[in-house]
């Protein structure tokens, strides 16, 4: 599997989505300029963390439109796998890559600890690392994370199975008391109709190593890896 | 020729901000607040002299990037 990460100014998970890339790899992901123009060809694009463009206006629009973006779209429409974690999932959102919007959180405080996220679509290649109904744990670290959309588009989501994770407690249990900023239906992660695209507000590379206190992300990046090679 | 745009939110949109900001206006003892919504208001200088152009324009630049249409409704506003 061929990969790229792209950078924004103002990306500050690149180099750790690199890392958990690299390890599940064996080989260094391209690290890409927002300003080239050109990708090279590779089977994912991982969209990462941060805050891109200080963001302003809305959290991911300035970057959604950054020269890059246009390429990252076109290899979408034919089918490249692309993963936006946190910032990254603002940006492919605001690019029109998935459905919805990330808005401010619902009792407006930057939330940074780990969560439980029950896996709710074991079929794609980002999930096949792991198994349908699993619970993981892994860290939130955002203020833009609450996901919303009309009534319609939300039944669509649901009604296709477009959800990959939902926050819910350690036991699997999908409550509000287990949501921490307000997404409809406890969504904390979403493909595309394809199942080509997945955004997620929760960071697996920052629980890829056993030094960092867990592995639950790794399985994502190696199940990628074993599905795309 | 400026144009001043108006981005709100769309009506049944949550605004977690609007509602803090009417707490606290009701904190400061200003009780007769309700409903208390936050957007956001652009101004730009355009180098176009048709009105109806500008305005095209400008709302062409809301759909592409200074409103999201998911959430937000933009008014546009063109004056000499």
């Amino acid at each position: 599997m061929k990969a790229a990460v792209i950078v924004f100014p103002g990306s500050n998970c690149d180099r750790d989505i690199a890392i958990a890339l690299e390890q599940s790899m064996g080989k260094p992901p391209a690290m890409v300029w927002h300003r080239d123009s050109e990708l090279p060809k590779v089977d994912l694009i991982a969209v990462p963390g941060g805050f891109s463009y200080g963001d302003y206006l809305r959290c991911g629009a300035m970057a959604a439109h950054s020269p890059i973006m246009r390429e990252v779209k076109r290899a979408a429409e034919k089918g490249t796998r692309i993963l936006g974690i946190c910032n990254g999932f603002q940006v492919i959102t605001e690019a029109g890559l998935l459905d919805g919007v990330l808005m401010r959180n619902k009792d407006l405080r930057f939330i940074c600890k780990d969560v439980h996220l029950r896996v709710e679509d074991a079929k794609s290649p980002f999930t096949a690392g792991y198994k349908k109904d699993e619970v993981i744990r892994v860290p939130i670290a955002h203020a833009e994370g609450n996901f919303f959309t009309d009534e319609d588009t939300l039944k669509r989501i649901e009604d296709k199975g477009m959800v990959a994770f939902r926050y819910a407690t350690p036991e699997g249990d999908v409550t509000q008391d287990a949501n921490p900023n307000g997404s409809l239906n406890n969504i904390a992660g979403i493909f595309n109709d394809k199942r080509t695209v997945l955004g997620m507000m929760p960071h697996p590379e920052r629980l890829s190593d056993p030094t960092l206190g867990g592995t639950d992300g790794r399985k994502m990046f190696d199940g990628l890896v074993e599905a795309l090679s | 020729m400026k144009a001043r745009v108006h981005i709100t939110l769309k009506n049944g949109v949550l605004d977690p901000q609007g509602k803090a900001v009417e707490h606290a206006l009701h904190g400061l003892g200003f009780g007769g607040v309700s409903g208390v919504r936050q957007g956001k208001f652009i101004e730009l200088n355009l180098t176009s002299t048709d009105r109806v152009a500008a305005k095209k324009e400008v709302e062409d630049m809301c759909r592409a990037l200074l409103a999201n249409t998911v959430i937000e409704n933009y008014a546009v506003e063109v004056v000499d």
